[in-house]
């Protein structure tokens, strides 16, 4: 996993609540065994005609907003299904960080172990955000060691879990690390009732 | 000091170190085709090896065909995930109820089914909904690939401690209302969201009169509300349920087992981060009319209007749910017509479900105009309802009989609901194309999908004779 220390470019800005991995990454793709080449699904059936042909300006489609680093989110992103293939999209596409009010719970959880930044400020915060957002040129800078979000004139503190930070920024194996509790974990094992199969 | 709730108690035998983050032990990790090739190749990638096989299911459901077994599968992508399934876990040594298997079927439904599924026990799988397996008093919570991959290599996983939240579902259910209706009632309450960060325990009288089917149902969409898992404390009706199954513990085992069952309930005195309560003595059969789970309202009411919403985000969240469902305001849900209607499904796709289904259409025929599906949620339900005559029923009265699996719940085999049909559904999500691209939706219980299918449009089962 790449480690990930500050996170600077362009953005787009989604204000629409509620967004759902379904959205995010229709299920048609899902019957590949691969982790890669997501991206250019995307959004996929809010971007394409039934054809497959590219439906409308939004951002997906649009040249100026291809190399954005940054999603601006609405309330609640992510929400419903566990499909890692969601986040391994997002960053397939080129993000590096989303912005959002709140997101759901798996899909962040998903993030972070493929080195995703999720950032959450309050609504109002995020809505200025986007309405930054709305130059496609308007770039924005998020770190996570000094845990701000600097945008035109502003900068915005942000709250995340330390331990969260702290995976981020080194880009840890966590099977690795698990791995090395293995007397814990036997020690466990040894001590699970015989009837628990 | 207080006492603890159910949730905590699982929690607290589980972990193995640490505080908060817990590393936690995993007792059951069920595996399907869609979300652990990625783990597997990623352990092959780092020579890992499953460190625990005995502790790990195996089954095929979502992306495989419901048209008999002997055709085969059709879509070669699919029958490459399939495939490569079935040669990682006989490299790992792991029990896999194959497309051949009469213990195929959906993840959830089979877990129960077989005694896997236990009070007390941690259980995951890369899938939202295995909140479902809450229903036993069970931990269980929806995982994504990179965590299937740790818990195949491990057997545990770093969570950190989520709150806790009670809901409390307040006086007997009414007759014509179902879990379903319980579950969706208090999502278009608490909002897509609302259980966010927290796992819910569901409680009350309401909730204590049900059988294991209806509670796997409630359990089950804990999810669309926001909370990774819900959980209902195990009692009399979950032991009779899971005594003699496979792998539920025999002899003395059985007694010890139970022994532990028994004291995992909420302590009198433990406190809940957060208690909701819902009216269900004086709830209504529920139908969703929007485009998320939240979207929802009673049978007896109409389609909303975006103006009544002052949120702005809200409003335009009705403006666009109304324009994908093709809806306008005022009109009633006893007025929108169906093409499709789908019984089957983790959430009610199981033999009571079934039934209750068949008990509206026996001795009636679907409308003109309607295509109506029954897709057993596993291949063991599906020969119960064929001994039971369900099937019977279900095709004299002009339904399509199927091999099980998951289906139009996510349309990813060929039971996709084509652009611009509306679908009565008995599945857990609404989500835009989610059942086929520009499908609309429409979430019920069984009886009331059973029921417009018979009628042609939405009706409310409580006039139904």
């Amino acid at each position: 996993m790449t480690p990930i220390s500050v996170v600077t470019g362009t953005m787009v800005p989604l204000p629409q609540a509620d967004i759902d991995t379904d959205q995010i990454i229709p299920k048609q793709f899902l019957t590949r065994i691969e982790r890669t080449g997501y991206g250019d699904f995307l959004f996929h059936d809010w971007a394409t005609t039934e054809e497959g042909a590219p439906s409308s300006d939004f951002f997906v489609n649009d040249p100026q907003r291809a190399g954005a680093k940054v999603l601006v989110a609405g309330r609640n992103f992510g929400c419903g299904s566990s499909r890692e293939h969601a986040v391994w999209a997002i960053q397939d596409w080129g993000f590096d960080a989303v912005i959002a009010p709140s997101f759901g719970d798996i899909f962040r959880n998903n993030c972070v172990n493929v080195g995703l930044l999720t950032v959450e400020l309050p609504d109002d915060h995020v809505a200025l955000i986007q309405q930054i957002a709305q130059d496609p040129n308007a770039t924005i800078r998020v770190d996570l060691e000094q845990q701000v979000v600097e945008a035109a004139d502003y900068v915005f503190e942000f709250d995340i879990d330390p331990e969260v930070k702290e995976r981020l920024l080194q880009g840890l194996d966590p099977i690795g690390l698990t791995l090395q509790e293995e007397a814990v974990i036997a020690a466990y094992e040894s001590r699970r009732p015989v009837w628990l199969t | 000091m207080s006492g603890r709730t159910l949730f905590e108690k699982i929690w607290d035998d589980h972990i193995v170190t640490g505080d908060d983050p817990a590393l936690l032990y995993v007792d059951l990790h069920l595996v399907h085709e869609v979300t652990s090739p990625q783990a597997f190749a990623g352990l092959d990638h780092a020579g890992r090896k499953v460190r625990r096989p005995d502790l790990t299911l195996a089954t095929v459901d979502h992306a495989i065909p419901t048209t008999a077994r002997s055709l085969g599968i059709r879509d070669p992508r699919s029958k490459k995930q399939v495939d490569t399934l079935r040669v990682n876990t006989e490299k790992h040594g792991i029990t896999f109820f194959g497309l051949d298997d009469p213990r195929q079927g959906i993840v959830h439904v089979v877990g129960p089914e077989n005694g896997y599924t236990q009070p007390g026990k941690v259980i995951v799988c890369g899938d939202s909904h295995t909140s479902t397996h809450g229903a036993f008093g069970a931990l269980a919570f929806g995982i994504g690939t990179s965590e299937v991959e740790h818990v195949l290599a491990t057997q545990t996983l770093w969570q950190r401690r989520p709150r806790t939240m009670a809901v409390e579902f307040d006086g007997p259910v009414p007759p014509g209302v179902t879990a379903k209706d319980l579950i969706l009632g208090m999502i278009s309450q608490l909002g897509v969201g609302g259980g966010q960060g927290h796992v819910i325990e569901y409680r009350g009288e309401a909730i204590r009169s049900l059988s294991m089917e209806e509670r796997m149902t409630v359990c089950n969409m804990s999810i669309e509300g926001g909370a990774r898992a819900g959980m209902i404390a195990p009692d009399e009706t979950t032991l009779a349920y899971l005594e003699d199954r496979p792998l539920a513990p025999k002899g003395g085992d059985w007694e010890a087992a139970v022994d532990y069952w028994e004291s995992l309930t909420t302590d009198p005195d433990a406190v809940f981060d957060t208690t909701h309560h819902i009216d269900a003595a004086n709830l209504i059969p529920h139908v969703s009319w929007g485009i998320n789970p939240a979207q929802t309202a009673p049978i007896t009411s109409s389609v909303p209007d975006p103006d009544a919403f002052s949120d702005p985000i809200d409003r335009d969240s009705v403006v666009r749910a109304l324009q994908y469902m093709d809806l306008r305001p005022g009109t009633r849900f006893v007025d929108i017509p169906v093409q499709h209607v789908f019984v089957g499904s983790c959430t009610n796709g199981r033999i009571e479900d079934l039934r209750s289904a068949a008990h509206i259409v026996a001795g009636k025929k679907v409308a003109s105009g309607v295509t109506a599906v029954v897709v057993p949620g596993s291949m063991q339900v599906k020969a119960q309802a064929e001994a039971e005559g369900l099937a019977e029923i279900f095709e004299s009265a002009g339904f399509s009989w199927r091999e099980a699996g998951c289906s139009s719940c996510l349309a990813m085999n060929d039971d996709v609901i084509p652009t611009g049909e509306r679908c009565a559904s008995t599945s857990n999500r609404n989500f835009e194309g989610r059942q086929g691209r520009g499908a609309r939706t429409h979430l019920m219980s069984p009886a009331m999908a059973a029921a417009a299918a018979v009628a042609g449009h939405l009706v409310d089962v409580r006039d139904w004779s």
